[in-house]
């Protein structure tokens, strides 16, 4: 495909146009900064990101499924980024986020991606956002990020978001791990998804406790839904819509797109200094002797 | 700026058999030669798998068969993809599969038919050849 071809699909909202802009852009090719210098800026600003994390197996998927049924009963266009781990032995992966939201795949309506973490720390978070950018400028009012969470990948993808959802389920060891990684006070709203299992009520009880404690403002920070039976989700999306509009009036929504976009800025910085950087030190073939962090200051202060 | 290019392949069943024993393996064996596998489950119908692939910007896609479907399944992805404009997309196939219908899939134009004991070596190098064909397109 030519890049005027490419880009005359993406205006189109041609699928097979989107999918490989992502492509490109995930990649890094040449064509990257034409295809997102081309983007409609005006339905970039108003999309609303929503970020969902979790530990694995607490729904996040099913969770994302519903979201998505829910939104297409009012015709909403929609963008889904799954983000799945890299192997750091082969570098392969399984990206098996979509096995769950196949219902949608021939809704033209539901553009899907999904999305390896390659490794890359903070070039994830370039990526996803290139790629919701894409998204929202071909028209999808919503995008979801779904990762799975607790690493430093994926606060980094939550930064990118405007409302992040905390997906856990009771009878996961895991969830007292993710509040210790901090995520819980990320967390715009906690999912206690499940909720018709044994010691559901617990969990939402003891995470109502935990974000008091914390000196959280909302009073009803925890949503309770059974997401494969559809149950909660309509709730869950009002209260979405309540915390969205909260944080237009209060100025936070402009905050954290500001902080997004000042870390997206420095990712690129960094995606774009490494190879240079490594060339230079391989090129200095320096001795194996001496302080590494000395020889980097000296490096980047003749730069 | 460095390109990061890795070969995305799909893998999927479509049709009502729900052996996915010889599709997960082939998704685990390719995700340990390097390739990222977008897995997409049992039960599909060429038109999901179809769209799928395109959203996905795949390089190949991988359908796996065993209750004797093949013969009219296989060539349904092939003929959804060209539907969709994706012709270019190559489709490689697996499973229980006799000798004689290989002629007729390869006929209906999937690349590669495996069938139970081909070595994985042969399965990993034919997806990486119709990965790279694709790329040089």
């Amino acid at each position: 495909m030519t890049i005027d071809r490419l880009l005359e699909g993406l205006k189109q909202r041609d699928p097979r146009a989107i999918g490989r802009a992502i492509t490109l852009v995930e990649n890094g090719d040449e064509s990257a900064q034409a295809i997102l210098s081309s983007l409609d800026e005006d339905l970039i600003s108003q999309a609303i990101i929503l970020g969902i994390t979790g530990p694995p197996g607490a729904g996040k998927s099913t969770l994302t499924n519903g979201i998505i049924s829910e939104l297409r009963q009012s015709r909403k266009r929609i963008g889904i980024i799954a983000i799945d781990p890299s192997s750091p032995i082969s570098g392969g992966a399984i990206l098996g986020d979509r096995i769950r939201m196949m219902q949608h795949a021939t809704d033209r309506d539901v553009v899907m991606r999904s999305m390896a973490t390659r490794g890359r720390l903070g070039g994830l978070c370039a990526t996803a956002g290139a790629a919701v950018r894409i998204m929202s400028s071909c028209g999808c009012s919503t995008i979801i990020i779904e990762t799975v969470g607790v690493g430093q990948s994926e606060m980094d993808i939550i930064r990118l978001a405007d409302i992040t959802l905390l997906v856990l389920a009771p009878g996961l060891g895991d969830d007292i791990q993710a509040m210790k990684a901090g995520l819980l006070e990320v967390a715009d709203i906690l999912v206690v998804n499940k909720a018709d299992c044994k010691g559901a009520d617990i969990l939402a009880m003891d995470l109502e406790t935990v974000s008091r404690q914390e000196g959280a403002t909302n009073q009803a920070r925890v949503s309770m839904t059974v997401a494969t039976e559809n149950k909660g989700i309509t709730e869950l999306l009002e209260r979405i819509a309540e915390v969205d509009s909260e944080h237009r009036d209060s100025g936070e929504r402009e905050k954290r797109r500001r902080g997004a976009h000042d870390q997206e800025v420095l990712d690129w910085c960094l995606e774009i200094l490494r190879p240079r950087l490594l060339a230079e030190i391989t090129k200095r073939d320096l001795p194996l002797l001496g302080d590494p962090r000395l020889k980097a200051k000296e490096i980047l202060e003749e730069q | 700026m460095e390109t990061t290019h890795k070969y995305r392949v799909l893998i999927g069943k479509p049709g009502l058999d729900g052996h996915d024993r010889g599709a997960k393996f082939i998704a685990r064996a390719l995700r340990d030669a390097g390739f990222e596998v977008v897995y997409t489950g049992i039960r599909r119908s060429p038109e999901e798998i179809a769209a799928a692939a395109i959203q996905e910007d795949v390089d190949a896609v991988g359908l796996s068969s065993l209750s004797g479907a093949h013969i009219r399944l296989f060539p349904a992805v092939v003929e959804a993809l060209r539907k969709a404009g994706a012709q270019d997309i190559p489709v490689l196939g697996g499973g229980v599969i006799p000798e004689e219908d290989i002629v007729t899939l390869k006929a209906a134009g999937i690349v590669e038919i495996f069938t139970p004991g081909t070595p994985i070596d042969k399965i990993i190098s034919a997806y990486r050849e119709a990965c790279e064909k694709k790329s040089s397109v």
